[in-house]
């Protein structure tokens, strides 16, 4: 197969591109199309800096590469949840990625904040792992960012994680959430940051593609709590689709995106203000990551502590 | 060819001379959801292999609380 660009031996096919790129054109495709997503949806500037954060994984790793690449002025956030190895592997990573391109990163555990770490929050609670997972990355993160002064904080969320989550919310009929599907968030509290994902428009195959080629050394084995996760079984069904219709999940988003998003703005008409609690921003009087804080200390302390092996995620 | 799969971790034979696709489709993957390596080296569905090669199928999905 040869590199549509340059005709020299092709690393990488993209289907619903109809195209294949050798190793170097391929890269130039990937800042392209990143540069795309930060120019349509004015995510940031040269002179914003940008908190990037990262799991150790190929998508975020990748997203804080092409920045640093491109000129932009970062700094990484790492969330450590206290997943047994997996936490202990993937926070090397990130500091090995940091040291390696002389980049700060910012560290928080979540065990700080929530008085346990995300497998003692879902054993506490028994609310499915990864809704509370995702709870708490939110929550630090706009927490780190402005308490940091950034103004905004990138996610490497990439096409299929996008597809994915449309799939979800449409086959609820989720308003609300596909109000605030978009690759940009803005700012709508001055304790708010933005919230962009700069690599909405590459497909999870291409990001990992990126990480291999650019020699970056990312955590391929999956979190312990992803097995069986709502968000897997989706994807599952847009791969099988995309197999036999290339640029399927692109056109699914895609067309969202372009023609019925708008459809959905004012479903989710909110009112934010400061968390009683603890400051941060909410739409009610407590925010949703101190009542599962307090939910989780209420059972480290009553008689209800006691652990059930095996309950696991969503 | 030896074929290092991972989720779970295991390794895998096959034998004589075949391209990456049908590697796949013998180990019924689909191969939008992998990379295919061969020591530095990423390669494309049409690439051939054989008997000596030494190959990583490794996935590219990550999920669950969503990224990062």
């Amino acid at each position: 197969m040869k590199c549509r660009k340059c005709g020299g031996q092709a690393v990488l096919e993209l289907p619903r591109h109809n195209a294949a790129f050798c190793s170097a054109d391929f890269q130039e495709f990937f800042r392209k199309q990143v540069a795309e997503a930060i120019r349509k949806h004015k995510m940031f500037t040269r002179e914003e800096p940008v908190l990037v954060a990262v799991s150790g994984g190929k998508d975020s790793l990748a997203l804080w590469d092409v920045l640093i690449e491109t000129g932009y002025q970062t700094a990484g956030l790492y969330l450590d949840l206290g997943i047994f190895d997996y936490s202990v592997e993937s926070k090397t990573k990130c500091e090995a990625f940091a040291a390696s391109r002389g980049q700060k990163l910012l560290v928080e555990r979540v065990a700080d904040s929530m008085g346990a770490p995300i497998p003692e929050v879902q054993r506490a609670t028994r609310r499915p792992t990864c809704s509370a997972c995702g709870l708490s990355k939110r929550y630090l993160m706009n927490r780190a960012a402005v308490e940091h002064g950034y103004p905004v904080i990138a996610t490497g969320h990439n096409l299929d994680d996008e597809a994915a989550v449309l799939f979800g919310n449409v086959l609820h009929w989720q308003t609300d959430a596909l109000s605030r599907q978009s690759p940009a968030l803005a700012s709508t509290h001055p304790k708010l940051a933005r919230r962009v994902k700069p690599l909405y428009r590459l497909s999870e195959r291409e990001t990992a593609a990126y990480a291999f080629l650019r020699g970056i050394d990312y955590i391929v084995d999956e979190c312990p709590f992803a097995a069986g996760a709502t968000s897997i079984a989706h994807k599952q069904i847009l791969d099988r689709l995309e197999e036999t219709s290339p640029g399927a999940k692109h056109n699914f988003l895609f067309g969202f995106l372009e023609k019925a998003r708008g459809a959905f703005d004012g479903a989710e008409a909110v009112t934010l203000q400061q968390c009683a609690v603890c400051g941060q921003v909410t739409t009610g009087e407590i925010c949703a990551f101190c009542k599962l804080h307090d939910q989780v200390k209420r059972r480290q302390a009553g008689p209800l502590s006691s652990t059930r092996e095996g309950d696991r995620h969503e | 060819m030896k074929i290092k799969l991972r989720n779970p971790s295991r390794e895998v034979e096959l034998s004589g001379r075949k391209r990456v696709k049908e590697v796949l489709r013998e180990l019924d993957i689909l191969p939008s959801t992998v990379l295919v390596i061969r020591g530095s080296d990423l390669l494309t569905a049409d690439e051939v292999v054989g008997d000596e090669d030494v190959l990583e199928v490794r996935p590219v999905m990550s999920g669950g609380s969503g990224a990062p």
